[in-house]
């Protein structure tokens, strides 16, 4: 009795500190319909700031109390901000490129703070008052956890309050469910777009510091979080607050059991969560359909097969990958395949995020299946090469043949979250697994025989798969497809099985990433857990943006540009600053990707 | 002949009864006008036909056979073509791709992967394209059309499935008087010639007097009056709630 109270209260308290950025996100999703990748990094900011300021207050509740209003101040004024620098002009360009750019804000604010408090880790010294415990049922529980637990419903109420009582929380409210009526009113959007984004980015620095006395700053905080986030936002419903609440606490009790019942499953368990919350209930908890079949604006533009200037580059590009390794020996074959494959990768996420219509945020799924698939093969049944490279697209394509049947139905944002989902379970398994996996330290030694003769195989392999994909791309089945994205209504009254379509196009995506990943495994000589990481997953979604995602000449531009550009700024210090800013720059100037721009110069 | 039967057909969206105990029927080779004013329940009857949506009371039957509950494709391939009120072809494609993107699905050949799309079905689509007038757009993206072109388009890919049972919702939106007589005039000799019953909507009275065979007038989703063109006209139900004077 007593294990379960401890441990429902645990999970009460971390809810609160889920719910705050939780509910920072959704509120900001309502309004300006952008899905704010960068609201982990303001969490983290809040934890930075949050101890940069309670290590020089005096240590007392009370002053503590007021470090942290004062944290959440900063975090809302930084919120702020970023609202009027950056996402007022982007409010009109399709979903994708916003989450681009404030994925750009997420690399920027990670290479600022580690700047400026450095790469340690920063734990707040706790004072005897944080340090008490209070006894519940004969066990003993941390005082301020149940000051968390406090707190959650204490938030939950006063946002209820205020955009149920005032007149501010009524226009937000009127503008979660019509903005444009809103503006009609003549009521001043950018004021209340970027009050909004404050109070959401305050919420997440108040998320961040409370979580202070509990861990410390670190600069992990901004992709963990976010990604538990989004979850809970999903799970909730977006742009429902008491969703949130709901998911957070149901995740974060899950979570408090889970640690104890099925240790070092607590990620799958979570994903598991949200997995069949959505399934059931495909718009969360308390969301509603809200009617969201915004079409991006790429969607819209004809769709041509190359023309001669196209492929006269590819001609001249793939003259010179044939001629590298004889050119430029062997560092630039490394770099070289490094392009094939992100080519090959970017090139399957194409093909379920353009003609498919289906955006994801966890494509480093199925290439890490690919290559662990291809990696253990080799390692446990000394299977040959050639038969690893052949076995691994075909465990991919299983894998999202199963996973897609579930989630091919859903529309936009929920797929692209239940995407993620996926690769993070994929993510935990081959963290988790260290019997079969390794864990971190990865499945080692997987060389081919003649690297020379390998770099050939890869180039074959990922142009002849590009190839295969154009081929598909233009065939009635891809052209039933695109119908299916284009004009659904009109397609199915047509005869056309969009849903069939969409998981064969998903199938089809996640077999080719799987090649991918095998290729890379080869090349590397190993697979990690890193293949599979959210940052992986969304090196795909800009090798593709960044191309473009009107045609399939985007995202392979997309990868050797990406690639490339990687490759020079890894060198240099505070690299994922640079690309940051290259990202943000190339969204607010080139929104339609660089083959768009190109195609658009012609 | 009866092609299509609904019988006490209802659907309501929260309050509204948008669709209210609808029963009619339609034989080959007829051409029904549903009319009503705005909020009627004429789109609401169309995609409960075209399975969008389902009923909440009532059947639905295609040649004899209950298809109420189906899901769009599988009524779309026992021969029910449909245009929508607001128009919509596959953007990211030209005129003729779209054509050949229906033809394709008709044939059962949407699951070829290793085909050339824009090989097949060439002429199929040219003649389609000619029926309705758009041959000359034929290389135009969907995407940039004149309404009135749209609507063309629209209904050319629903003639593409060759259906026994047309269902055209305001197919003369947004084009020319001239035009639209011309639309119309196509429409009753497909009807008239391959024996294809049509279930159409239309705001222009004109239209619909010139080529309906039998008319239905829906108000607040109930049928008002129902009959040949010239009775309705005459029924002073209908005069006063919907023909009003001078319409
Ligand atoms: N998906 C829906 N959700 C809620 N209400 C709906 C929906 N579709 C239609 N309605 C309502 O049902 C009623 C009938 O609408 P419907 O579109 O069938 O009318 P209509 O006769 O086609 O009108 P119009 O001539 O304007 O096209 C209207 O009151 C409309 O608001
Ligand atoms: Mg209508």
């Amino acid at each position: 009795m007593s294990f379960f109270l401890t441990q429902t209260l645990t999970g009460l308290a971390s809810a609160s500190s889920l719910f705050l950025v939780a509910a920072g996100l959704t509120v900001i999703f309502g309004v300006t319909r952008v899905v704010n990748f960068a609201h982990g990094s303001l969490c983290m900011l809040g934890a930075f700031i949050g101890w940069s300021i309670l290590t020089r207050l005096p240590r007392d509740p009370a002053w503590f109390a007021l470090g942290v209003l004062g944290t959440a101040a900063a975090t809302a004024l930084i919120g702020a901000a970023l609202e009027i620098g950056l996402l007022r002009r982007i409010y009109r360009a399709p979903e994708l490129f916003q989450l681009l750019a404030t994925f750009g804000v997420v690399l920027v604010l990670a290479d600022a703070t580690l700047w400026l408090w450095g790469p340690n880790d920063l734990p707040l010294p706790r004072p005897p008052w944080l340090r008490q415990f209070v006894m519940i049922a004969g066990s003993r529980f941390p005082l301020f956890d149940l000051v968390l637990i406090a707190i959650g419903p204490l938030v939950l109420a006063g946002l209820l309050l205020v955009f149920h009582r005032t007149r501010w929380g009524v226009l937000v409210r009127a503008a979660t469910q019509d903005r444009d009526m809103v503006a009609a009113l003549g009521v001043d959007q950018r004021l209340l777009f970027t009050s909004v984004f404050a109070l959401g980015a305050g919420l997440a620095g108040l998320g961040g510091v409370l979580a202070l006395p509990a861990g410390s700053a670190n600069l992990q905080i901004d992709l963990a979080v976010i990604t538990e986030a989004f979850v809970i936002v999903v799970v909730g419903g977006l742009g429902s607050i008491g969703g949130a609440y709901l998911a957070a606490v149901l995740i974060g009790v899950l979570q408090a059991f889970g640690v104890v019942v099925l240790p070092g499953a607590t990620l799958v368990l979570v994903f598991v969560v949200m997995a069949v919350v959505l399934v059931v209930r495909p718009y969360g908890l308390l969301g509603r359909d809200r009617g969201e079949s915004r079409t991006d604006a790429e969607a819209v533009t004809l769709q041509r097969p190359a023309g001669l200037w196209q492929i006269t580059a590819a001609g001249i590009g793939l003259a010179l990958f044939l001629a590298a390794p004889l050119l430029f020996g062997p560092f630039a074959m490394a770099i070289a395949t490094e392009m094939l494959v992100a080519m090959l990768f970017a090139a399957s996420l194409h093909v379920m995020m353009g003609p498919g219509g289906m955006p994801s945020f966890g494509h480093a799924a199925w290439f890490g299946i690919g290559a662990y698939g291809a990696a253990l093969l080799a390692q446990n049944l000394a299977t040959p090469m050639p038969l690893a490279l052949a076995g691994a697209p075909i465990l991919a394509g299983l894998a999202a043949f199963a996973v897609g049947a579930f989630i091919v139905r859903l529309s936009g944002v929920y797929l692209a979250m239940l995407t993620l989902a996926f690769a993070q379970i994929v993510w935990a398994v081959a963290v988790q697994f260290v019997g079969l996996t390794g864990g971190d330290n990865g499945v080692l030694g997987v060389w081919p025989a003649d690297p020379r003769g390998f770099y050939y195989v890869a180039l074959g392999l990922c142009v002849g798969g590009v190839l295969i994909l154009r081929r598909v791309l233009f065939s009635p089945f891809g052209f039933a497809l695109r119908a299916g994205r284009d004009a659904p209504a009109r397609a199915a009254a047509s005869g056309i099985d969009m849903t069939a379509h969409r998981l064969a196009a998903f199938t089809l995506s996640g077999a080719t990433a799987g090649l991918a990943g095998a290729i890379f495994t080869y090349s590397k000589g190993s697979a990690f857990p890193t293949y599979i990481s959210v940052s992986h997953s969304v090196d795909a979604l800009i090798m593709v943006l960044l191309g473009g995602i009107g045609s399939l000449a985007g995202p392979i531009i997309g990868a050797i540009a990406y690639t490339g550009l990687f490759d020079l700024l890894l060198a240099t210090d505070f690299w994922r600053a640079r690309l940051g800013a290259i990202i943000i720059a190339l969204v607010l100037f080139f929104p339609a990707g660089l083959a768009g721009w190109a195609e658009r110069r012609r | 002949m009866i092609v299509l039967a609904v019988s006490g057909l209802q659907k309501r969206f929260g309050g509204v009864r948008a669709v209210d105990d609808v029963t009619f029927s339609i034989v080959a080779g007829e051409i029904l006008a549903l009319i009503g004013p705005n909020g009627a329940g004429k789109s609401t009857c169309f995609n409960l036909i075209n399975g969008q949506i389902t009923p909440d009371h009532g059947t639905i039957h295609l040649h004899g056979r209950d298809i109420t509950g189906l899901a769009p494709r599988q009524i779309a391939r026992l021969g029910v073509g449909r245009s929508f009120q607001i128009a919509a072809g596959f953007a990211s494609m030209t005129v003729r791709q779209n054509l050949q993107t229906a033809l394709a699905a008709h044939h059962r050949q949407s699951w070829r992967f290793w085909h050339d799309a824009m090989g097949a079905h060439v002429a199929e689509a040219a003649a389609l394209l000619a029926r309705v007038g758009l041959a000359a757009q034929a290389d135009r993206a969907a995407g940039v059309l004149a309404y009135g072109d749209l609507k063309r388009l629209d209904l050319a890919i629903a003639l593409a499935g060759a259906p026994g049972l047309l269902l055209m919702d305001e197919p003369g939106a947004g084009m020319a008087l001239a035009e639209r007589g011309a639309l119309m005039r196509l429409v009753q000799k497909l009807a008239r010639e391959d024996g294809m019953a049509v279930l159409f909507t239309e705001h222009d009275m004109a239209a619909v007097f010139a080529i309906a065979d039998r008319v239905v007038v829906l108000d607040r989703g109930k049928i008002l009056a129902s009959g040949d063109p010239a009775s309705v006209r005459a029924n002073p139900v209908v005069q006063a709630r919907y023909l009003g004077s001078g319409r």
